[in-house]
């Protein structure tokens, strides 16, 4: 490589992707530092996955750059795969194998890196060693898929929804294992639809939808955009259509609301003001309450700003 | 609680990235793949059962059934003793004398295959069902001892030789017929359902997404099949070596290029047929497929040439017919390369299209 190594780590510009009937990637650019950990955030079926694909080099897109560490898939690609970890979504690693065996098996593809054993402790599996990938928990199979992306000592690493259908215990696991490689100060590139996850885990996130970019900023960037600080929803049960909706909007602290299936969701900038005239004005209105929660704003408040959607509902 | 358990694995790694070429012969990518495949096949009980044991089985039924025995003596009666006595020169007949009532009871039940009673001016007539084999037989023998005790010579002197040794029975002809068909059942078997399965599970996928040079990928299942395949050989021919003494005229060396050609050949075919399939059911009916014709037209259990001459180049053109022929020749005629050519040829005209087109068709997602 010539001259000074470049600022980022993966650069993606343009990229367009699709399959018979749908658009999955339609124009994204994208820009991940070297050392960042970086999200890329969206509802199932948002583009994230393919997008990960095509730099990951498994995926051809349609159109668009991809550079990554400073390689093109189309000159460097063997070089590229040395210096990748690559977790894919819902892979299934052989059951008849032990844990031992698999990554002894895919560290023989790398150069260099830990050994298989080095590998299992990094994601602390010693116990589970000599155990059948077949008799492993879904925790500890997807802490084995990490180590395999561990194990040829990767430069970049691909997560992608790392910890979906995993019990809570087994992702902060996880999380533990994801923040301890990141003080290696290699480049991670998250996919994932849990806005906790990547909350935790992310310095800058981007989020997805519809194969395109709809923002991006650190998480509390992203939560300052809304201007909202707290969320408060209530139910009004059978009367909520009798709500005088935009009589809740006038009051002061409440920047936006909207409602769903019958519950009410305000954004909120001060709840100390906006709890009290809320409650004011729906005895003025005549409505009793029958839920009332309050919590801080987070990136799942943002998605829905942005979408109107909820990200779980895809 | 990261901060310092994290440092001093980033130091060790770096200690290793300064010594790359440290791998012993164990950890090349290619051994490990081979060694992954081996022990795959080997912890499947199922894939064991129809390698090792149900051959076995089907060898000891087919061989049991179809034994050679002495030709069986058939009981015939009489009402007189000049026919009685006539009648007992011939060795393969016993002969009952009987009163007339009891010898119709017994012919009608089936308890003798045929009745001898005299007719008018000396002569014999037998009474017997003429649509049963044995009934027919005891007609010749009965009329041929009858005959000579009355004094008939005949004008051709004959006299018998009897093939009862290994190499010309039919446990000689079925466990040619046997191995073949396991070559190519383990081979399209082991190659079609274990890449279907790994792409179904994404694994074929992951597998790209490393630097794993993907034709040791393919290769490792050919060298795993070798493996395999001294394990399948040696049980199938030692079994009938030991118990039915079936031998094997021709080199062991020359029989061994036999099933690796075949062997290779078979896995060839398997690879095509996995090379897209998705899904188990979509690849075990194209396997199916392609192996029942195998199965009934290429002699594992009775001779390829009993069907019309029309479809014989046909038939030898496909690769069981190819390795069942070369085996037989082989194993009960003693025949060297030389001889098997023809058949070596389909064999390697199998394997090189079926890998050519396997390659350009193979799906890793």
């Amino acid at each position: 490589m010539l001259g000074s190594p470049p600022k980022a780590a993966l650069r993606v510009s343009g990229l367009r992707k699709a399959y018979q009937d749908v658009v999955a990637v339609n124009g994204l650019d994208l820009e991940v530092r070297a050392g960042e950990c970086f999200g890329l955030l969206g509802p199932n079926g948002a583009g994230k996955t393919t997008t990960v694909e095509i730099c990951e080099g498994l995926t051809a897109p349609d159109s668009g750059e991809v550079e990554l560490l400073g390689l093109h898939w189309n000159s460097d690609a063997q070089q590229l795969r040395q210096r990748l970890g690559i977790q894919l979504q819902d892979t299934q690693l052989s059951e008849k194998l032990t844990v031992f065996e698999t990554l002894r098996l895919f560290r023989s593809f790398f150069e260099k890196g830990p050994g298989a054993f080095e590998a299992i402790e990094l994601v602390q599996l010693e116990e589970k060693k000599n155990s059948r990938v077949g008799n492993l928990s879904g925790g500890q199979k997807q802490r084995l898929a990490l180590a395999c992306a561990l194990v040829g000592d990767p430069d970049f690493l691909f997560l992608d929804e790392p910890t979906t259908g995993l019990d809570p215990q087994a992702r902060r696991q996880l999380w533990d294992l994801i923040e301890q490689f990141k003080l290696s100060g290699r480049t991670i590139l998250l996919t994932t639809h849990y806005m906790d996850e990547a909350e935790r885990l992310c310095e800058r996130v981007a989020i997805m939808d519809n194969g395109k970019q709809i923002a991006l900023g650190t998480p509390r960037e992203l939560i300052a955009s809304i201007c909202a600080e707290h969320m408060v929803a209530f139910s009004a049960g059978s009367n909520s259509n009798a709500l005088d909706i935009p009589a809740l909007r006038r009051i002061e602290g409440v920047r936006d609301v909207r409602t769903e299936n019958g519950t009410v969701e305000l954004q909120v900038t001060e709840l100390h003001l906006a709890v009290p005239s809320l409650l004011a004005e729906l005895d003025r209105q005549n409505i009793p309450l029958t839920e009332l929660s309050t919590h801080s704003a987070t990136l799942e408040d943002v998605f829905v700003a942005l979408t109107g959607r909820h990200l779980r509902d895809e | 609680m990261s901060e310092t358990t994290a440092l001093p694995e980033v130091r060790s790694r770096e200690a290793e990235r300064k010594a790359p070429r440290g791998k012993s012969f164990a950890d090349h990518a290619l051994v490990q793949l081979t060694m992954v495949r081996f022990r795959e096949t080997l912890r499947e009980p199922e894939a064991l059962f129809w390698i090792f044991v149900f051959p076995i089985l089907l060898a000891a039924g087919l061989g049991i059934a179809f034994r050679n025995r002495p030709a069986d003596v058939l009981k015939i009666a009489t009402v007189t003793p000049e026919l009685t006595k006539s009648l007992q020169r011939e060795k393969l007949l016993s002969v009952q004398q009987l009163d007339s009532n009891a010898a119709e009871d017994a012919l009608r039940t089936g308890k003798i295959a045929l009745l001898a009673v005299p007719g008018s001016n000396g002569a014999v007539v037998y009474r017997y069902d003429d649509t049963n084999p044995e009934g027919r037989t005891a007609r010749m023998l009965a009329d041929r001892a009858v005959q000579q005790a009355a004094g008939r010579v005949d004008p051709v002197a004959a006299s018998d030789q009897f093939l009862r040794e290994p190499g010309s029975r039919y446990i000689d002809f079925l466990i040619p017929g046997l191995l073949g068909m396991n070559l190519m059942g383990s081979a399209i078997w082991g190659m079609g359902f274990t890449v279907v399965d790994a792409r179904r599970k994404k694994l074929l996928k992951r597998l790209i997404a490393t630097p794993m040079p993907k034709q040791y990928f393919l290769l490792s299942y050919l060298l795993s099949r070798i493996l395999m395949l001294v394990l399948e050989v040696g049980i199938v021919l030692g079994f009938g070596a030991w118990i039915f003494h079936v031998p094997v005229r021709g080199s062991l060396l020359d029989l061994g290029v036999v099933c690796l050609l075949g062997s290779l050949s078979f896995s060839a075919l398997g690879l095509l047929l996995a090379s897209r399939a998705k899904t188990i059911e979509a690849a075990s009916g194209l396997m199916n497929a392609v192996m029942l014709p195998m199965w009934i037209a290429s002699g594992v259990f009775f001779s390829a040439q009993r069907f019309p001459d029309i479809v014989q180049p046909l038939i030898k053109a496909l690769p069981l017919t190819a390795a069942i022929d070369a085996l037989r020749a082989n194993m009960l005629q003693g025949a060297n390369l030389a001889h098997m050519a023809p058949q070596m040829g389909v064999l390697a005209a199998w394997l090189l299209v079926c890998f050519a087109l396997a390659l350009r068709l193979f799906r890793w997602r």
